[in-house]
């Protein structure tokens, strides 16, 4: 292989969010005419990595060189005129505006200062045919096209920037198997015509086909490149793997084997693209975590139990019985006693400028409360109660409880739902952004939950949490439960595997 | 070619709304005791293109996912001020058309760097400018009165060729020379995106100031076209709050009726034009079929929740009961 300079050079890129350090002094080298692949498990850095380069965010150290040049972008517009284009996987098209006016939308062709709509639909053409996706009208209105034909359009939007570099960041999550095909016909033409691609997947087959080298990432530090196909499938996987346990959790009970009837059952739970058939069972004292890849289904699971969602089919049963939740009210009403303690504590867990005792007491307004009028003396119980049992450290009940930190304002969330004496517990990913030590503190909680008979559905991007905490492990790609791993079967070399669905045959079963 | 199908589907809103001021044309037309004439039309053409003024400076604040409430205020702004200095000599006059003018475009820009740069919510910025606008109305006039140079005044709001309204020909003008350059412009598609999806618009590095800029500062001077309209039809001045608020209310009401999304990102002035002359003629209808005035607000009212229901069904077809909220 004749090494040519590298178009681009990563040297000791760091990037820290809050204390979080998401990307180490990383080092890349990416060459015209190659295809990179980037690997890594959830929170390795990738994200990060792939924003420092497209100017999204402003690296802390480090410096990155185009051409040998050393250059920094100020935002992604100046990325973009420096032929770096980013396709993210959050899709960045405007969706009142139609296929071609999208695609222009950053340098839309002028004549006499208004926009040429026949060049523009001519440009709009070309890029379609170039991304093969021609069957795409370029006057249809991107927000009348499914999933897939945006993703084809953002590719199409992509290519008319003439990019030197492409950054393609889970770009194929939502297509179909056949659009996935002619994409990589067009990447691997891209790459005979002296592009540079980054490559982003969790899909491990798609890299293998595609890449000529690859970077794994891990805790956000590049740990290796090689060269595609220099490695099996188990050796990459064990690149990823590597963290020691940082956590201390409470001794798990033995397995339970008897034939109690379970207190939540989902049977064959679909919601449009998003959840196909679901079946899972959580009994009394039981935690069972959600694993796999970030976006995988597990938030709509947990908001569909919750009833959030519309026009689910399949049953959710409660006690063996089947029921109907339509609504979080409904979830939450004595007969069902169902708690979801939400993934983003601001928007949908706490009314940041209310006080502390407001915010504990909103979940069970109707216990505390006679004939429609609150029990002071009866809510102050209820909020010692919370307080001590939880350890919430806070200045007093009648404060902001956005003045908290981040880990006792989600002590608050958790409070909250507990004050309703929830029979069903459902997490989505609660210790992110909080501290070592009240993480520590949930993980006893729950554990004590659990003893005290309550059914958990834990969802959790942290693989030594769903080791440490859980009973059983439901492994979810793409909408469906790949795999469920049950009490020593649960490792992180299995919850990876599954996590990116590969089959590692004997390795998985130790 | 299919092309056309993707047309109407875009400009349905639009065609909505022309429909609808078609039909209630009619029934007013062919029930008015003076039947359809050029007197009719003319009466009607001049009430109607002053809210269609107003609902065009709305119409382009809305597109962008905003609001201004301060519209009618620069409307009855303008409108005293024009009272005062579209008067003398042609030069005087020309001059103080073109001050009126710009004065409705700085109000507008005003109202846009606040947005922009204070980063207040458009809502409550217009609410807080709006009051100051009207109290400069009100301190230029404090009691109704001025003049206005009534050759001018006739001019433009009697008839050409005997037959077609001149207000309706400004307003047709005013289209053509301020929209439709805007609309097809980058920073008019600019403001679309801005509308439909800010996050989107800047990760395509969509210019997203320019764009609010230009849309707040056209409204203005939209709203101060009206303003003068408005002082060629009365021949004075007035600082009415009542009649300054109603129109702001109005022009919702009519770019609801248009077509434009509330949400920001959809529809078009000229649908909010329609909507303005079929929200006027609804209130007309009352007249011609000899109704109490007294009923006037409630019918209108009724006509609104209606038109604002229609812009809700959206609501119908989200599966995830949190879309709600966003």
């Amino acid at each position: 292989m004749v090494e040519a300079a590298p178009l681009f050079r990563l040297e000791g890129v760091s990037k820290s969010y809050g204390g979080v350090r998401a990307l180490e002094k990383a080092n890349l080298d990416i060459y015209p005419g190659r295809i990179h692949g980037i690997l890594g498990e959830n929170g390795a850095g990738k994200s990060t990595l792939i924003k420092a380069i497209a100017g999204v965010v402003a690296p802390d150290e480090g410096r990155m060189f185009l051409d040998g040049r050393e250059i920094s972008f100020a935002s992604p517009t100046a990325a973009n005129q420096a032929g770096i284009v980013c396709i993210f996987q959050e899709l960045s098209l405007i969706p009142d505006l139609s296929v071609a006016d999208n695609i222009v939308i950053s340098d839309p062709p002028t004549r006499f200062g208004m926009i040429d709509r026949a060049r523009q639909r001519q440009i709009a053409e070309e890029a379609l045919a170039r991304a093969g996706a021609e069957d795409i009208h370029p006057l249809a209105l991107v927000k009348d096209l499914p999933l897939s034909r945006r993703q084809m359009v953002e590719i199409a939007k992509a290519l008319a920037r003439k990019p030197r570099i492409l950054i393609l960041d889970e770009a194929t999550s939502a297509l179909t198997a056949a659009d996935v095909t002619k994409i990589f016909a067009v990447l691997k033409r891209l790459r005979s015509e002296g592009l540079a691609l980054l490559y982003i997947s969790h899909r491990m087959h798609e890299i293998a086909e595609l890449a000529d080298e690859c970077s794994v990432f891990r805790n956000g530090r590049k740990v290796e490149t090689y060269v595609a196909g220099s490695k099996t499938d188990n050796e990459v996987v064990e690149l990823m793997i590597g963290r020691e346990y940082k956590n201390v959790f409470p001794p798990k009970p033995p397995l339970q084997t008897n034939g109690a009837t379970p207190v939540l059952q989902a049977e064959n739970l679909s919601w449009t693209d998003r959840l196909k058939d679901i079946s899972l069972s959580v009994r009394a004292g039981e935690i069972v975590g959600l694993g796999g890849l970030d976006g995988q289904g597990q938030r709509d699971l947990l908001l569909a139990l919750f009833g959030v969602l519309r026009g689910c089919s399949g049953n959710v049963l409660i006690d063996g019985t089947p029921v109907k939740i339509n609504s979080p009210t409904a979830a939450k009403s004595q007969k069902i006693g169902m708690a979801l303690i939400p993934e983003d504590r601001k928007t949908e867990g706490l009314m940041l400028p209310m006080t502390v005792r407001d915010n504990l007491s909103f979940a069970s307004l109707h216990r505390i409360s006679d004939n429609g009028i609150v029990n002071r003396a009866k809510e102050q119980k209820y909020i010692d109660e919370m307080i001590a049992l939880l350890g919430i450290k806070t200045a007093g009940t009648d404060i902001a409880v956005g003045s908290l930190s981040g880990g006792n304002q989600q002590k608050v969330v958790i409070a909250k739902w507990l004050m309703n004496q929830p029979r069903i517990i459902l997490l989505n990913d609660p210790t992110r952004g909080i501290d070592v030590g009240t993480k520590q503190e949930l993980y006893v909680l729950l554990r004590k939950l659990a003893d005290q008979g309550a059914a958990i559905l834990f969802y959790s991007t942290d693989y030594d949490e769903l080791i440490g905490c859980c009973d059983r492990v439901l492994v979810l790609y793409d909408g469906k439960v790949k795999r469920e791993l049950v009490g020593d079967g649960i490792t992180e070399r299995a919850l990876i595997a599954s996590a990116l669905n590969i089959d590692m045959g004997e390795a998985l079963h130790p | 070619m299919k092309d056309w199908r993707f047309w109407f589907a875009e400009q349905r809103g639009t065609l909505m709304a022309i429909a609808i001021f078609i039909v209630m044309f009619i029934i007013y037309s062919s029930n008015h005791p003076a039947g359809f004439n050029a007197n009719v039309v003319q009466t009607a053409s001049n009430k109607g293109v002053l809210l269609a003024f107003v609902a065009m400076a709305q119409a382009l604040v809305v597109i962008t996912a905003g609001i201004d409430l301060s519209v009618g205020m620069i409307f009855t702004l303008t409108n005293c001020l024009a009272s005062w200095i579209v008067v003398g000599s042609p030069v005087q006059v020309f001059f103080g058309v073109v001050g009126v003018l710009l004065v409705g475009a700085l109000c507008g820009a005003i109202n846009g760097a606040i947005v922009i740069y204070g980063r207040l919510q458009p809502i409550v910025t217009t609410i807080a400018t709006g009051a100051v606008y009207y109290g400069i109305a009100l301190a230029i006039r404090p009691n109704p009165g001025g003049s206005v140079d009534e050759t001018l005044a006739d001019f433009f709001t009697g008839r050409f060729f005997g037959f077609i309204p001149a207000s309706l020909m400004t307003l047709a003008a005013v289209v053509l020379v301020v929209w439709v350059p805007f609309s097809r412009s980058v920073t008019g598609r600019a403001a679309y995106a801005v509308g439909s999806s800010e996050a989107a618009a800047y990760m395509s590095g969509v210019n997203i100031r320019r764009a609010k800029f230009a849309a707040y500062t056209l409204s203005g001077l939209l709203a101060g076209i009206g303003g003068l309209f408005l002082t060629f039809f009365t021949y004075t001045g007035e600082a009415a709050y009542a009649s300054g608020n109603a129109y702001t209310l109005f022009s919702i009401a009519a770019v609801v009726l248009g077509g434009v999304s509330l949400f920001g990102g959809k529809g078009s002035a000229i649908g909010a034009i329609f909507g303005a002359l079929a929200f006027r003629t609804i209130g007309d209808l009352l007249f011609v079929f000899d109704f109490d005035p007294l009923w006037q607000p409630l019918f209108q009212g009724v006509v609104l929740l209606l038109a604002v229901s229609i812009g809700a069904f959206g609501l119908f077809r989200i599966r995830n009961r949190l879309d709600w909220f966003g």
